[in-house]
């Protein structure tokens, strides 16, 4: 604990360089102007901008990242307040109260709840995760190659139940991830596995051009097959400013907000999307002017906000601690982690304290100049909405291009990057969820590692694998998930799925 | 004679229009396929565990494939018995029109002439092609201006990245004029 706090005050000295301060400062401000854009959500904000950081030293890349991924949560709910379409499952309650706020005339109302509201929630999130991390990283110290096994496992199967309406889908998407992974040379026998007896597909294929695809790529094929026709109407908006009143409302869902936000984005559940709408209940249920809920009730901006900037904290504490990633945004950080040769786990307080502690200190600094950049740019930011939109996806096309050149500077990755998509498209096209697809292409080869490491050590005995009481905690939990709709729907009496706003709307 | 030819284009668009709601099983197959790709190149291509590695390179594999196989069963019976995915929305994206599918392939073909233009032309060329090619497959028709953008993008961002953060994109024939 003492510790803990003599560790990050040494990592505030290392983030408040001027270096490392514009690394954060850019990080934020590129987070939010590529989050505010249309169609470019947080992972594939980070995917894109992977190149840039091969220049830097890791440090300096990942406070950029810290800031970015803090940056477009915040972008991103900036676009549903005052477009009405969510581009991204955190901000869809955004939507719900901060548009009916904005179309009242209130939309600067709405930005300066949601912009409080990052901060408040990203705040006690970054707290908890100076708390919890380094106690969490001293017990997984201890636990084994079964123990991992099983966690990976629950990741695995946790973001393709828990999300999503179809399961068959989600596992599809998952497998389609894992073959992904498997191409390559095999790293324990140095056996090739779906190379085809092409040379460059020995090393496999790159995680970030795997991302880029997938993400950059993928979307901009998407949305190029059905682009809207005609611009959709922004709503004008001032400096966001608060009155006395509207703070008397939103601080207690301010400081609500991430203790739902933590925990949630800190578990294998999909990031801030079930925290968020569990933040919007809650405060519905408590709101002394529950009548305006539907109609721009600053409460439902302000808990939702916060506990979506408190899940990338928890969302961040277990990336760091057990190098499991929850999102698609976790996936690709830890993807950049490896690039630079560093994995992230519970060694990583021991091997890397100095960039971990300063990663965790610069997170604060983010925080703050989140807050004091984004208040008055806000107007600045609305006009990004208006960017013609050949324009901003041709812009995305070429990144995604650079990005997967700048890899290896072979063209051939653009024709495989350009297979990525085509997967990408088709998976969004029939509801394949992108999510456990990128976890497969990141976890998969380290889950199969685990797996061998474990049946090494026991000598080819399988029961090795449920030998521990966290991996057979672990497994229990998984039979829970899976079993778990099974189990409702032998149950007749509640029909409605309980991740349905709608349903809420619904007077009882 | 003519009552046949009346008849015979009739079963046809029944069955492309059936095949057109059950576009899904697209999915189904191509999970079928890579799954017989995985597993064949498992069975051909790597060997057996050994004392020091039990599972060997083939065991997950072939536990993947078979995985692969079994879910495009499953995705066909719930295809079949009519469910469908939910195509993803977004702040973009109108789904109440059918795909414009000549957009995206216009986008797949300057992407691919990209690839081809980079090692002969270099970076800064290729990625002006690849930009204004996308702007005007997305619909913009403002030629000139779409091409000044593009060139302002592809060389400023070939200056940042080539000269200031060290990330080598060849530079081309423009190479000398800007002196990397």
């Amino acid at each position: 604990m003492i510790e803990s706090l003599t560790s990050l005050m040494g990592g505030f000295g290392a983030a408040l360089t001027p270096a490392n301060l514009l690394f954060a400062a850019i990080g934020v401000l590129l987070g939010t102007a590529i989050g505010v854009l249309p169609g470019i959500g947080p992972a594939m904000a980070v995917a894109l901008l992977l190149p840039v950081t091969y220049a830097f030293d890791p440090t300096g890349a990942f406070i950029m990242f810290a800031g970015i991924y803090f940056g477009a949560m915040f972008g991103g709910s900036t676009t549903s307040i005052l477009l009405n379409t969510p581009g991204e499952s955190a901000s869809v309650m955004a939507a719900l109260e901060g548009n009916p706020m904005a179309k009242s005339g209130r939309g600067a109302q709405a930005l300066a709840t949601a912009a409080i509201g990052h901060f408040v929630g990203g705040l006690l999130g970054v707290i908890g995760l100076v708390l919890l991390a380094p106690l969490v990283a001293s017990v997984a110290v201890d636990i084994g190659a079964p123990d991992y096994f099983a966690v990976m496992v629950l990741a695995f199967v946790a973001v393709t139940s828990v999300l999503g309406s179809s399961r068959i889908r989600g596992f599809a998407a998952l497998a389609i991830g894992l073959t992904i992974g498997l191409v390559g040379l095999d790293p324990l026998s140095g056996q090739p596995r779906l190379t085809f007896g092409v040379p460059q597909l020995a090393d496999g294929i790159d995680v970030v051009i795997v991302a880029v695809g997938l993400f950059a790529v993928g979307e901009a094929l998407w949305v190029a097959a059905h682009l809207r026709r005609g611009q959709q109407e922004v709503i004008p908006v001032g400096r966001p400013w608060l009155s006395r009143g509207d703070v008397r409302r939103a601080w207690k869902p301010w400081l609500r907000g991430p203790f739902i936000g933590f925990p949630f984005g800190s578990i294998p559940a999909g990031g801030a999307e079930i925290p968020t709408f569990l933040s919007y209940v809650t405060e519905r249920r408590l709101s002394k002017h529950r009548d305006e809920f539907g109609s721009g009730a600053i409460e439902g901006v302000a808990g939702p906000e916060s506990a979506a900037s408190a899940s990338s904290a928890g969302t961040l504490s277990t990336m760091l601690t057990l190098g499991l990633p929850t999102t698609a945004i976790a996936a690709v950080m830890l993807a950049a982690f490896q690039q630079f040769g560093i994995q992230p786990g519970p060694l990583l307080f021991q091997t890397e304290p100095d960039l971990v502690w300063t990663l965790i200190a610069s997170l604060f600094v983010g925080l703050v100049l989140l807050l004091v950049l984004n208040l008055p740019l806000a107007p600045a930011w609305a006009k990004l909405l208006r960017i013609p939109r050949p324009y901003l996806y041709a812009g995305i096309l070429f990144f995604a291009c650079i990005g997967a050149y700048a890899v290896s500077g072979q063209a051939v990755d653009l024709l495989v990057l350009l297979g990525i998509g085509a997967v990408g498209f088709v998976m969004r096209r029939y509801g394949l969820p992108v999510l456990p697809a990128i976890i497969g292409v990141i976890l998969g080869p380290d889950a199969e590692l685990q797996l061998r490491r474990a049946l090494q050590i026991a000598d080819g005995d399988v029961s090795t694998l449920v030998s521990t009481p966290i991996a057979i905690t672990v497994y229990a939990v998984i039979a829970l998930l899976l079993l778990f709709p099974l189990v409702r729907k032998a149950l007749p009496a509640r029909t409605a799925r309980p991740a349905d706003p709608d349903r809420e709307r619904t007077p009882v | 004679m003519t009552a046949v030819e009346e008849k015979a284009p009739a079963p046809p668009r029944e069955k492309r229009g059936w095949l057109k709601e059950h576009s899904e099983l697209g999915v189904s197959l191509l999970l079928f396929v890579v799954g017989v790709l995985v597993v064949v190149d498992t069975l051909l291509e790597s060997g057996a565990g050994s004392d020091s590695d039990p599972l060997g390179p083939r065991t997950v594999a072939l536990v993947l494939g078979g995985a692969l196989l079994l879910l495009s069963v499953l995705l066909t019976v719930d295809v079949l018995r009519g469910g469908h995915g939910e195509a993803e929305a977004g702040e973009d994206i109108d789904l109440s029109t059918p795909p414009d599918l000549r957009t995206v392939g216009m986008l797949a073909g300057f992407l691919i002439a990209t690839a081809a233009l980079i090692p002969l032309l270099g970076w800064p060329i290729a990625g002006v092609v690849l930009f204004w090619g996308a702007t005007y497959s997305l619909g913009s028709r403002t030629y000139l201006r779409d091409l000044l953008i593009a060139a302002g993008v592809s060389v400023v961002t070939w200056v940042i990245f080539d000269g200031l953060l060290g990330v080598d994109l060849p530079g081309g024939p423009l190479m000398g004029v800007f002196g990397a």
